[in-house]
């Protein structure tokens, strides 16, 4: 009950932060507007060029849009805490430390779910085009959802070990970079149980077969571990300042 | 609440910041911590408010360990740069940190109103705190600190930055809490300490080097008494003869810059007060003044810091 208080304080101080700076706007337009053009206008992709009613572009494109729009939403969360020292101020107050790194954890999955629920109208035009597979919509955005935790997870990560934000926001792109392309690479260019190890990191195939309509609960255990080892590990170097 | 510290540790690299030490503070005291930069008070403080882990030795309150998470709640704690959220209004930023320290949802406004009030801040509760001036934001600290009404206070040099009177309603403030709790606070304001705490610890590189109120201090750091009196008298000369010879005296030397006076150092234990009046009278000498001489509080701490 306590617990759960807490962490919810701190998300809600850390939410409405974001929303009185400009960079909740302008993160929010970016990421409508990317998967917006690349939905509606691109040419060819877009949903009137495909002749096909459904979001498969959207989800492509959201997948890279949060690439770089959830680095950018995490790299403050603990590194500017760090860099001010007000993270002396909550970790004196009643609150541990996994308390905090679950309210920042929180704030930054909220802000991807507003995010995403402003694509709701996408979901809502398409589906009157033709013939749509909801089943298939509802999947990707579970999809999309489990993706953003996983990469929140790996930027709080980075945030924890840095009191830069900018250097917060290079870390989390770099872990980034080495799920979506590094280890698939690897995968490809080993063999036996490396190739199997790698290919098992390697985020790109958990989300392509999740965003086709595919719930595996291989994939979704995939990014729910993610995401606790980006918790833990925050906790952990936390903790550490000791 | 009554705080317990043993053997007190803390090392950062092979720096050793805190050095075994020990002391207790108890329910309706208010502690003054003294120490020359670096020795090691605010890491001592960072301990207690569990901030940052105890090497070795413990710390307990009420017999129970701050290595329990949930005894923060009875600490109200300034850190010494006041980190603040800078782009937060003053009372948003008040009524965060009074539902983080779980006051009650039904007294939280008035908590946070009395807070405003008692720290001087209602003509700016308003204003995001990067707005403030230095002394605005110490009284945020401050108010901060006491919202959720702590059994402990542990503050780290809380009046810098304040205006006088600022200074002296807060240290009055220190003072009435200090009856009824337990209050630590550190300062380089020697006068300070003699004002609101009624005990001194002072710390030098890590270590206890003294532990009293302000009067067992002079009297340990001096042991004899100082006078000063002022003798009017056809040869001065002769005065500073005659009392040198006294028994008890150990030491006369004239006042530079003023007429008259001498300052007599008696030894140990000794009280000269009446040796010297006597002889004033045998003399037919007129004793103008005769005031004793406090060592002053900075004295004893340049003499037990500075080796
Ligand atoms: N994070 C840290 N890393 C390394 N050394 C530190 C750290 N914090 C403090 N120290 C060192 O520990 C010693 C004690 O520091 P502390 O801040 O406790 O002193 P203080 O008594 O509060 O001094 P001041 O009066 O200047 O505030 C100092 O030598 C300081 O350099
Ligand atoms: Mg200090």
């Amino acid at each position: 009950m306590k617990t759960s208080n807490a962490t919810w304080i701190i998300a809600k101080r850390e939410l409405s932060a974001f929303f009185n700076s400009l960079v909740a706007y302008i993160l929010l337009i970016s990421f409508l507007g990317f998967t917006g053009f690349f939905t509606w206008l691109s040419g060819n992709g877009d949903v009137f060029f495909r002749k096909q009613a459904d979001l498969k572009v959207f989800f492509m494109i959201a997948n890279w849009t949060l690439f770089f729009f959830i680095p950018a939403v995490t790299m403050r969360l603990l590194a500017e805490e760090k860099r001010s020292g007000t993270i002396e101020l909550l970790l004196t107050k009643n609150v541990s430390d996994r308390q905090m790194v679950l309210g920042k954890y929180l704030s930054a999955f909220l802000m991807v779910l507003i995010a995403l629920a402003f694509t709701i109208p996408y979901y809502l035009s398409v589906s009157q085009l033709g013939n749509f597979d909801h089943g298939a919509t509802l999947s990707g955005y579970l999809g999309l959802i489990l993706l953003s935790s996983a990469y929140i997870g790996i930027g709080l990560f980075a945030s924890s070990l840095t009191n830069n934000q900018i250097v917060a926001f290079l870390l989390a792109l770099l872990l980034g970079i080495c799920f979506q392309f590094i280890f698939g690479v690897l995968a490809n260019g080993s063999t036996g149980w490396i190739s199997e190890l790698f290919n098992t990191l390697s985020l790109t195939s958990h989300f392509d077969s999740i965003s086709r309509g595919v719930i595996d609960s291989k994939d979704v255990v995939y990014f729910l571990s993610i995401t606790f080892l980006g918790i833990f590990l925050s906790e952990y170097i936390i903790s550490k300042r000791k | 609440m009554n705080i317990r510290i043993e053997n007190l540790t803390k090392s950062y690299g092979d720096q050793k910041a805190v050095d075994s030490i020990s002391f207790e503070v108890k329910t309706g005291e208010v502690l003054g911590f003294l120490g020359p930069n670096g020795a090691g008070k605010s890491t001592t403080m960072k301990m207690i408010t569990h901030y940052l882990n105890i090497d070795a030795g413990n710390i307990t309150i009420d017999g129970r360990s701050v290595r329990n998470t949930d005894m923060k709640k009875h600490i109200g704690y300034l850190p010494e740069h006041n980190p603040l959220y800078e782009d937060m209004p003053v009372i948003d930023y008040l009524r965060f940190v009074a539902e983080l320290q779980g006051v009650d949802a039904v007294k939280l406004d008035d908590r946070v109103k009395d807070m405003v009030r008692l720290c001087g801040l209602n003509d700016e509760k308003h204003k995001k705190i990067n707005e403030l001036s230095k002394g605005y934001r110490q009284r945020v600290g401050l108010a901060q600190a006491m919202i959720h009404d702590p059994e402990i206070l542990i503050l780290d040099e809380p009046t810098t930055g304040l205006d006088p009177n600022q200074i002296v309603e807060i240290r009055e403030l220190i003072r009435t809490l200090g009856n009824s709790k337990t209050v630590i606070l550190s300062t380089h304001i020697l006068p300070e300490v003699e004002a609101t705490c009624d005990r001194i610890l002072i710390i030098n590189k890590g270590k206890i080097v003294a532990d009293g109120t302000a009067e067992t201090l002079r009297k340990t750091a001096s042991g004899s008494q100082v006078l000063r009196v002022k003798i009017q008298a056809p040869s001065q000369d002769e005065v500073k003869e005659s009392v040198s010879q006294l028994a008890g005296v150990a030491l006369v030397e004239k006042v530079e810059g003023s007429e008259n006076r001498l300052e007599i150092q008696s030894h140990v234990d000794q009280n000269v007060n009446e040796a010297i009046f006597r002889l004033c009278v045998d003399k037919n000498w007129v004793l103008t003044e005769m005031v004793p001489f406090e060592t002053k509080l900075e004295d004893i701490f340049r003499d037990l810091t500075m080796n």
